[in-house]
């Protein structure tokens, strides 16, 4: 037995795209425990509410993260939305939930690309970037913005699709949809990837539930954890929607669990295209949310369940608007995972919980 | 299980053409509808200063009495609102991005003063402001004397 020694790992650090610091005990290269430290981007987003009125505030609302950029203008549109009592039009609905649909996509394939990065499968990450382009294209297309779409607003939506661009959308998609299977073939069958992830980092059931895991990394350890089961908006036109789900609970198991999402992202879109009401994009809304008011709505963000809280005062200005995102939630049950891995393992752990730190210090 | 299951893949990529393109040489075409900058049509702008209210970003201030628009374009974070939300339809989001600069500067249009160009005009304007500021001002001296009162 060697002598414990802490080692630190990030905020800066090659694999970790976030500022995530972490204190890892080790004893001859085994961690013990992981103790995680963040707080390197926080920005106050929770006081900025109360400086700018309902509707200016979902541009600051975007800017939390800028992978699941429209989850969160969507969500803070929603709890606004029930938080005034209002009414979208379907096809509202529809629209964002195609475009929610359309950025769990490039979240996944981004950070399959990240994934594959880390354990140093060069080739297969630019692979996964090259087709994210393409959704990136999409979105540029349709809303104007690769990142930040700015395409949501309280009451609807400011921009329609046509016909003709769903067009667009179903070839592409059907074009991304045959080289992504394998892409997807290469992430699940190849050795050098089983390698590095089968048994790696496992989670129980059991342990999931009991940290109150959320999204992909609850999935992979067998939990039934999606909020578009709910069938809140669009979601509840989907004929048959089962959360993909995994009983191995290991980092092999998270991979396959996204890998698996973004076909079933591809047919929501394409199910959800064929049967989009006509009729208006956006209602007018007026006058502001009342004195103590309160509305909250989950939302399932690429990364998991986000939830959302808002009060109001009576005035343009909400009073307070709390936002309890996937990561945030996740954060327990990587430090579970870390402990008693390889070092070596330390970066790919960390990765397949899909860490949004940005997300978390809003 | 066994390697080499992205070796279609990679070996096809070698027949197809680059998905890159040569950055400053050739440019991506603009797609309709990009969020490139906003650009105003002043002769028709009538300075009522919505658009500076809308804006979550302050960006854009209006002064009317010197009858300019200006917008910082380093704080303007392309969202569409002054667009969506100015009464005459003068603003409009062009789909080219602004031009990069190595200096933080403010773009300010004034509105020509055609209207104005006789003397006449430009007097009676000034007589009508006058009346409108006496006017005020004695709304305002009527005040301050009922709330003497009540105290
Ligand atoms: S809202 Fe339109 S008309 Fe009013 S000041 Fe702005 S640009 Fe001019
Ligand atoms: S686009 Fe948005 S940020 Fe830019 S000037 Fe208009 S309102 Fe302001």
């Amino acid at each position: 037995m060697g002598k414990a020694t802490v080692i630190p790992f990030g905020p800066q650090h090659p694999v970790l795209p976030e500022p995530l610091h972490l204190d890892l005990v080790v004893e001859d290269e085994v961690v013990i425990e992981a103790i995680p430290q963040i707080g390197f981007v926080h920005r106050g987003l929770e006081r900025l509410v109360q400086t700018r009125d309902y509707h200016q505030f979902i541009y600051i609302a975007e800017r939390i993260c800028g992978i699941c950029a429209f989850g969160h203008s969507m969500g803070y549109a929603e709890t606004v939305e029930k938080l005034m009592g209002i009414e979208i039009p379907p096809r509202a609905e529809f629209l964002r939930a195609v475009w929610h649909e359309l950025s769990r996509v490039h979240s996944h394939l981004l950070w399959m690309g990240l994934a594959a990065d880390a354990f140093g499968f060069e080739s297969l990450f630019m692979h996964c970037w090259r087709l994210r382009e393409r959704i990136l294209d999409l979105f540029e297309a349709t809303t104007g913005g690769r990142v930040i779409f700015s395409v949501v607003k309280v009451g609807g939506v400011t921009r329609d699709i046509s016909p003709d661009m769903f067009e667009r959308f179903a070839t592409t998609l059907s074009g991304i949809k045959g080289e992504y299977n394998q892409i997807c073939k290469a992430f699940l069958t190849d050795a050098s990837v089983k390698n590095r992830t089968v048994d790696v980092g496992t989670i129980s059931q059991q342990a999931a539930l009991d940290q109150c895991m959320v999204g992909p990394f609850a999935r992979a350890s067998n939990v039934n954890n999606d909020i578009r089961a709910l069938g809140n908006g669009a979601y509840g036109a989907l004929s048959d929607f089962k959360p993909i789900l995994d009983s191995q609970g290991d980092c092999y198991a998270r991979v396959k669990v996204r890998a698996l999402e973004v076909l079933q992202s591809i047919d929501i879109i394409n199910e959800l295209i064929a049967q989009i009401p006509a009729g208006d994009i956006a209602v007018e809304v007026k006058g502001s949310p009342a004195l103590g008011a309160e509305a909250s709505n989950v939302l399932e963000q690429p990364r998991g369940e986000c939830y959302y809280y808002a009060r109001g005062n009576g005035t343009k200005n909400l009073e307070r608007m709390r936002m309890r995102t996937p990561t945030s939630q996740n954060l327990a049950g990587m430090t579970t995972a870390l402990a008693g891995c390889d070092l070596a393992d330390v970066n790919m752990i960390v990765l397949t919980i899909d860490p949004c730190i940005s997300c978390t210090e809003r | 299980m066994g390697s080499f299951k992205l070796g279609k893949m990679t070996f096809g990529s070698l027949f197809k053409k680059p998905e890159t393109i040569l950055y400053p040489v050739q440019t991506r075409p603009a797609p309709l509808g990009l969020k490139g900058h906003i650009q105003v049509a002043i002769v028709d702008c009538i300075l009522c200063g919505i658009c500076m209210k809308r804006c979550p970003t302050g960006a854009i201030k209006v002064d009317k009495p010197a009858a300019t628009w200006s917008i910082d374009r380093f704080r303007c974070v392309q969202c569409g609102s002054c667009v969506r939300e100015c009464p005459k339809s003068c603003l409009a989001m062009d789909p080219n991005y602004a031009k990069p600069q190595t200096q933080k500067s403010i773009e300010s249009v004034s509105k020509p003063t055609a209207s104005e160009s006789s003397e006449e005009e430009k007097a009676a304007k000034e007589a009508l402001e006058a009346k409108k500021a006496a006017k005020i001002k004695a709304a305002l001296e009527a005040k301050a004397a009922r709330e003497k009162n009540l105290t």
